[in-house]
């Protein structure tokens, strides 16, 4: 096949894409820039010369392969970005990886790298892809501590047939020692874990800047006392117990911890981790990794990275999803992924939209 | 992939004249210090004072004006900061602060006029028209004593237009301020006349004209003063420190002999494959235009805009099909940007972004015109293709 390898300057795309040589591909390296940081350049330039891009095309010049920057940073800010300040806007806590691996690495990227006469698009996530009686699927990780198909459940059957994840059957600690083998030097950079257009992790502050100051008032969801005050609902997600900023504790003393979150009266809810228990969880706009189910599901579900699996039966009424989970489930947010397993194969996600008790 | 590469980027870099490569490999071989005083010092300052006279001979100026550099970057930075800063010695009301540029500069000139801007030096610039000519009206009305500077390339870099450099000299004389010309791309491809009156500095750069990377000169007039970039043992004429590099000034003189020398023979060679590719691409692809004057112009660029298409994906599949050229401006990142040229020449950013540049050299022949014409239909209708539907969408 010939092949797009997505390098960020990772150590895991690197090892990806040396692996896709290997495996007989013909392997042009393309770096993405996402989201253009100004300063760093100077001058006339409008861009800076990032560490990562500078390490990605060290990557590609060890092994050998062409290497390309596109950009698609416009895509990615209307995509992504304004995804994510619009989801923050309304009190939801979204997954802006997804829709990047939704959206632009596997829609903007696949669709130019298709055009140009390539098969596939090969990154450097931790999933499997496995050829099914109906088709490709797409499974977890081997590596259960660096498993990526959460991020990876927004793929359709057309995109799946357009990827390459060479790492699917590897730790990270395989991965890393074959980096050092291989002379890449990006063996001993840390991984990332922010979100990549935020580098200072400031997300608070980040969303301060697009969204402004909105004060309001933490209640008390038992008392409907006002209990504190904050600078905007995009601060909070539920389950969040840290930086409340409360100096009253209850009678009880009990922790307390956001339940909910009204970003139009700008109020976020807190109360007793009690609060936080959910057996149903509804979901929309479901994408499905394959054919859509044709009858209830009856799987696992997980609805935040790394958690462990849960029960359940999905129940699936065309642009609605509800998963019905055989134990309860704590600080599930509005707006994060509600993905869906049939043991290790990934059925699809959906957004999260409701919960109850 | 094919074995066959054509190369045809010969304005980023060139190759290594081999007579360039035995006179650097002779000189490297002997150690010396040129500013030293004994006797093998007295051999490598030999041979850099033999290599200025020869250089000077060949430009028609005088030893002394030639004043080595690592390149073309910094003698463009030595004559803009060098005469920002002497006009404007104590930053007092009433001295000389003003800087007059092009906006088609070369960075090496531009992102030092910039920085001066940021540094709160005031800068006007001036326009340049559709085929990239500079406004001469508007460069004599705005100088005047109170201008430190005014600073405009010989040809540009990316779309080849040359600039009316003797009136641009002329006027600078009758205003009796310093001007200085970036003739990086001119050097062997066009004639230069660096007795111009009026012209004070001109940069020059080794590598593009078959010396190694790493060595230029600033052609500086012999009555022109400026401020250092660099302080140290002051080595060329005071105003440029460091160990000289007597071999790649060896090298040096011998490429810019050949340039010289064979400037008219390359340009007339270099003219008629440029004029044959043209009119290839623009019969391949009738909508594709033809940037920078086509009469002034330099004589191995071809520059050309592709509708619809976007630059790097352009390149990306020459390259694979192996034709190696260039958008014409990329930062070190390398994510495409659109060119401050065209920009300043009035087109489109969105447009902008899918040029190309060809740049031949006197080695380039027929086969390489033949192999691009013969991969490119190809390589335009795929990246049609692949131009992003959505940014299309957004036009």
């Amino acid at each position: 096949m010939r092949v797009i390898a997505a390098l960020s300057g990772g150590v895991d795309s690197a090892v990806a894409a040396a692996r896709a040589i290997d495996a007989g591909h013909e392997v042009v390296g393309v770096h993405l820039a996402l989201a253009r940081v100004p300063g760093a350049g100077t001058g006339s330039r409008g861009c800076c010369s990032p560490a990562d891009a500078r390490d990605a095309r060290r990557v590609a010049d060890v092994l050998d392969i062409p290497y390309y920057v596109w950009d698609v940073s416009e895509e990615f800010s209307a995509e992504v970005i304004d995804d994510f300040v619009a989801e923050y806007d309304q009190g939801h806590t979204p997954h802006p990886c997804l829709r990047c691996n939704e959206s632009i690495k596997f829609s903007v990227v696949l669709e130019r790298a298709r055009a140009l006469g390539f098969d596939a698009v090969c990154t450097g996530h931790y999933a499997r892809l496995v050829e099914g009686p109906e088709g490709r699927e797409l499974h977890r990780a081997f590596d259960a501590a660096k498993d990526q198909s959460p991020v990876l459940s927004v793929l359709d059957a057309d995109q799946l047939a357009g990827a390459l994840f060479p790492l699917g059957e590897s730790t990270k600690g395989e991965v890393r020692a074959e980096a050092a083998a291989r002379g890449l030097r990006v063996a001993d950079k840390p991984d990332s874990h922010d979100i990549c257009f935020i580098p200072d992790g400031d997300t608070r502050g980040f969303l301060q800047q697009r969204l402004g100051d909105r004060p309001g008032d933490l209640v008390d969801v038992a008392t409907g006392e006002v209990v504190g005050q904050h600078e905007g609902t995009y601060g909070f997600t539920i389950g969040q117990r840290r930086g409340l900023d409360l100096r009253v504790p209850t009678e009880a003393g009990d922790r307390r911890y956001v339940v909910d979150i009204d970003a139009a009266s700008h109020r976020v809810y807190i109360g007793a981790h009690e609060l936080l228990a959910v057996r149903r969880i509804d979901a929309e706009r479901p994408r499905w990794c394959g054919p859509p189910p044709t009858e209830d599901l009856l799987g696992q579900i997980q609805f935040r990275a790394h958690a462990a699996p849960v029960d359940a039966r999905v129940v699936v009424d065309g642009d609605r999803v509800s998963a019905h989970l055989a134990e309860a489930v704590h600080g599930v947010a509005l707006g994060q992924a509600l993905v869906m397993y049939a043991g290790s194969r990934v059925v699809g996600s959906a957004t999260i939209s409701g919960r109850a008790g | 992939m094919t074995d066959r590469r054509v190369y045809l980027d010969h304005a980023a870099t060139t190759r290594l004249l081999p007579a360039a490569a035995q006179a650097w490999a002779a000189a490297a071989a002997q150690v010396g210090n040129p500013s030293s005083l004994h006797t093998s010092g007295r051999r490598a300052r030999r041979l850099v004072e033999e290599s200025r006279e020869s250089i000077a001979e060949d430009l028609g100026v005088r030893p002394s004006e030639v004043v080595f550099t690592s390149g073309g970057t910094e003698a463009d930075n030595l004559a803009v900061k060098g005469f920002a800063w002497l006009g404007d010695p104590l930053g007092r009301q009433g001295s000389r602060r003003r800087i007059l540029a092009s906006p088609i500069e070369h960075h090496a000139v531009l992102d030092a006029v910039l920085w001066l801007q940021e540094q709160g030096q005031p800068v006007e610039w001036i326009p340049v028209d559709a085929l990239g000519r500079v406004d001469l009206d508007y460069l004599q009305q705005h100088l005047d004593s109170d201008v430190a500077l005014c600073t405009v390339m010989w040809a540009n870099n990316e779309v080849g237009t040359v600039q009316p450099v003797a009136d641009i000299a002329a006027a600078c004389r009758e205003a009796g301020v310093p001007f200085h010309s970036d003739a990086v791309q001119a050097l062997g491809a066009l004639p230069l006349d660096l007795t111009l009156p009026g012209l004070t500095s001109v940069a020059l750069s080794g590598h593009k004209i078959g010396a190694p990377v790493g060595v230029g000169a600033l052609i500086l007039d012999r009555d022109a003063a400026l401020v250092p970039l660099q302080h140290g043992g002051g080595q060329e004429r005071e105003v440029r420190s460091g160990t000289v590099d007597a071999a790649s000034i060896a090298a040096f003189a011998v490429a810019v002999h050949e340039a010289v020398t064979e400037q008219v023979v390359s340009a007339a060679h270099m003219a008629m494959l440029r004029d044959r590719l043209i009119e290839g691409i623009t019969g391949l692809a009738p909508d594709a235009v033809v940037n920078g004057d086509l009469v002034d112009r330099l004589p191995g660029n071809v520059h050309v805009t592709f509708p619809g298409c976007e630059g790097d994906a352009l390149l990306m599949l020459l390259d694979a099909a192996g034709v190696e050229c260039s958008t014409g401006s990329a930062c070190t990142s390398g994510i495409p940007e659109p060119s401050h040229v065209l920009i300043a020449m009035g087109v489109d950013p969105r447009t902008a972004r899918g040029s190309l540049r060809f740049s031949l050299s006197r080695n380039s022949t027929d086969a390489d015109v033949d192999r691009v014409l013969e991969v490119l239909p190809a390589v335009l209708d795929r990246a049609a293709r692949a131009s992003s539907p959505r940014l299309r969408s957004r036009v």
